[in-house]
């Protein structure tokens, strides 16, 4: 603690230097917080896959429809306890910039497999009992002040006209992650309606009795419907929601490359500065080499400087962000689990002193090896 | 006593068979040449000499800020120019106290703050720190200035914050390159003066390298450095090289 002031006095000596340099750790930590939160919306299904759930898929392509009958099938494969299914609805709400994730679900069947989603139980009954009830997510009700007894309008874009719903039900769940903008309905409301593809549905989510069995279950149930029609490609809940977020394009791939970038500019802003630093000190550095300071404390006074600015300018710009997706989704429902999660604060901060540390280091070798004669020779 | 024929035994300064060399443009210079020196404890000597003679070199090397190219110098019977660089540092902090031309206070700390610098390294606590400083910069005469910046203080003053860095830590020898060379005469004299007691009241060993004969004249003894090697003028006779005073 006895340095901090030397530490803090060096810093102030030039103070625009210093905030310019404690800027640019804030802007860069401040777009990271942003990356993360974003990557972290899309990516909320994977992160909350359950391990002993997993999904059966037409092998062709997502978009391709499985039959019905499949769901019997399923059943039957041992320690598959429960089989539900779900079909990609497409619609909008009003207009194509309103487009939210809904489907039609097997009611029972799908509460069974996902008993993390609440409700109240007249709410719950009140769906079922109502070919046109829908269940919406707590986002929903945030973007367009949907409530239950309301009637919902979609325009349907697979199956063409205006589907009308009523919200029976908003679901409640633990973690804040699994938040997302969505809207279901009853499988059979969309089967009455549709022209075609009846019979069909988008795909099937399977509980297993053990996670250990998921691996078996799947190649079985692959090799169930093996040269059918309809083949099928089971994966883990887990890879299936990646390859959904992955459709809009390799986010993770993205992120580390806007990330690098911007970590790579924040070493040469940093380093630079550093090394101006310590080379305007140069004199000062070798009295104090002369009044008895050793080489090793040079180099940390120099990198604390480095670390102090990182900290407190990544800091800043981590809870820049983190006040910023506070505020909530800015999409409308894009991204409803907009969140700067603890542990990515906690990575942009690790970060943000590893680039002050590399960024000082070179400058702060360079103070430690100063040879104190010729550079108070310079002075 | 002062001796420079290498023959001075327990003193607190020895230096013996002292060759320093530089290398520019692949020439190679050498500075000192088979220099001997034994100066006890309290003794207060000056080097004279040209531009170029070594001086400040000679300082450098009794201070541990330079290694020799062969030779040793070992002060108070540690051989400074085998230690590594690390107790070296440590050593300095103990023994050596500088005092520069351009005084080299740090411009961002106050008198008070330059004082304390060398006491961090110290265990000493924040209370008796506080002690040292202000006891130092007293004997200075520095007490009303102390929580002022070097652009705040005249040159002397500077220097007078400087000479207080240079005593706080208590260290056994004093080191002065040139510390009235860019003061007025009078700033000059008072810095002398503090110089000269700090010599005779502390008993410091002191090293004072100028250009000026009257600051020179303040020392018990005055060395002159020519190519390299001293020669010692004994009260106002002729300077006496190394082989002719061994002769006599």
């Amino acid at each position: 603690m006895k340095y901090l002031h030397l530490i803090l006095v060096n810093l102030k000596r030039k103070k625009i230097r210093t905030a310019l340099t404690a800027g640019s750790f804030l802007a860069a930590l401040f777009l990271f917080g942003l990356l993360m939160t974003i990557k972290t919306a899309l990516g909320s299904g994977v992160d909350v896959a359950g391990a002993n759930r997993i999904v059966v898929r037409n092998r062709v392509s997502l978009i391709m429809p499985l039959p019905i009958a499949y769901q019997e099938q399923i059943r039957q494969i041992p320690h598959v306890e429960e089989a539900t299914f779900a079909t990609w609805f497409g619609g909008y709400y009003q207009e194509m910039k309103n487009f939210f994730p809904n489907y039609a679900i097997d009611p029972e069947t799908y509460r069974r497999v996902y008993p993390e989603y609440r409700f109240p139980e007249a709410d719950w009954k009140a769906f079922v009992a109502d070919r046109q009830g829908c269940i919406i997510s707590p986002p929903l009700v945030d973007r367009f002040k949907f409530k239950v007894g309301d009637r919902v309008p979609l325009e349907g874009t697979i199956w063409a006209g205006t589907w009308e719903f009523n919200v029976r039900a908003v679901y409640d769940v633990e973690r804040r992650e699994m938040m997302t903008s969505e809207l279901w309905f009853q499988y059979p409301y969309l089967e009455e309606r549709r022209p075609f593809f009846k019979g069909t549905v988008g795909w099937y989510v399977v509980k297993v009795d053990d996670p250990a069995s998921a691996v078996t279950v799947a190649q079985k149930i692959d090799d169930r419907f093996a040269n059918s029609p309809y083949e099928t490609k089971t994966e883990t809940e887990k890879a299936f929601a990646a390859s959904f977020a992955n459709q809009i394009g390799n986010i993770r791939l993205l992120i580390l490359s806007i990330g690098s970038v911007v970590f790579f500019t924040l070493l040469l802003v940093t380093g630079n500065s550093m090394a101006i630093a310590v080379r305007e000190r140069t004199g000062e550095l070798a009295v104090m080499k002369t009044v008895g300071f050793t080489d090793i404390s040079i180099l940390s006074l120099v990198m604390a400087e480095s670390l102090l600015i990182a900290a407190v300018g990544g800091g800043a710009g981590l809870v820049l962000a983190k006040l910023f997706t506070l505020a909530g989704d800015p999409t409308g429902g894009m991204l409803a689990y907009f969140y700067l999660r603890g542990e990515d604060f906690a990575l942009g901060l690790v970060l943000a002193l590893a680039a002050g540390a590399v960024a000082g280091f070179v400058p702060a070798m360079g103070a430690m090896r100063l040879k104190i004669v010729n550079a108070l020779r310079r002075v | 006593m002062v001796r420079v024929d290498g023959k001075g035994n327990g003193s607190l300064v020895e230096i013996r068979d002292l060759d320093k060399k530089y290398y520019r443009g692949g020439e190679e210079i050498d500075v000192l040449r088979g220099l001997n020196l034994d100066v006890a404890k309290g003794e207060f000597v000056a080097f004279m000499g040209p531009s170029g003679s070594g001086k400040t070199t000679l300082l450098n090397l009794i201070g541990g800020l330079d290694s020799p190219s062969s030779g040793s110098v070992r002060i108070a019977g540690e051989e400074i120019s085998a230690l590594k660089s690390r107790k070296l540092a440590a050593w300095r902090a103990r023994h050596i106290g500088f005092i520069f031309q351009m005084y080299n206070l740090i411009p961002v700390l106050t008198a008070y703050q330059n004082v304390q610098l060398p006491l961090l390294l110290t265990k000493l606590s924040k209370a008796e720190r506080r002690k040292h400083v202000e006891g130092a910069l007293e004997l200075v005469g520095l007490s009303d200035r102390m929580h002022h910046y070097p652009r705040q203080l005249s040159g002397g003053q500077e220097q007078r914050a400087a000479i207080a860095r240079a005593i706080v830590a208590d260290p056994t020898i004093l080191l002065c390159d040139e510390p009235t060379g860019d003061l007025d005469r009078a700033s000059g004299d008072e810095i002398l003066n503090i110089i000269s007691r700090l010599s005779k009241e502390f008993e410091k060993t002191v090293f004072l390298v100028t250009h000026d004969p009257v600051a020179a004249k303040r020392a018990s003894t005055i060395l002159h450095l020519d190519k390299g090697t001293l020669l010692e003028r004994t009260s106002d006779g002729p300077f006496v090289s190394q082989g002719e005073d061994a002769a006599r």
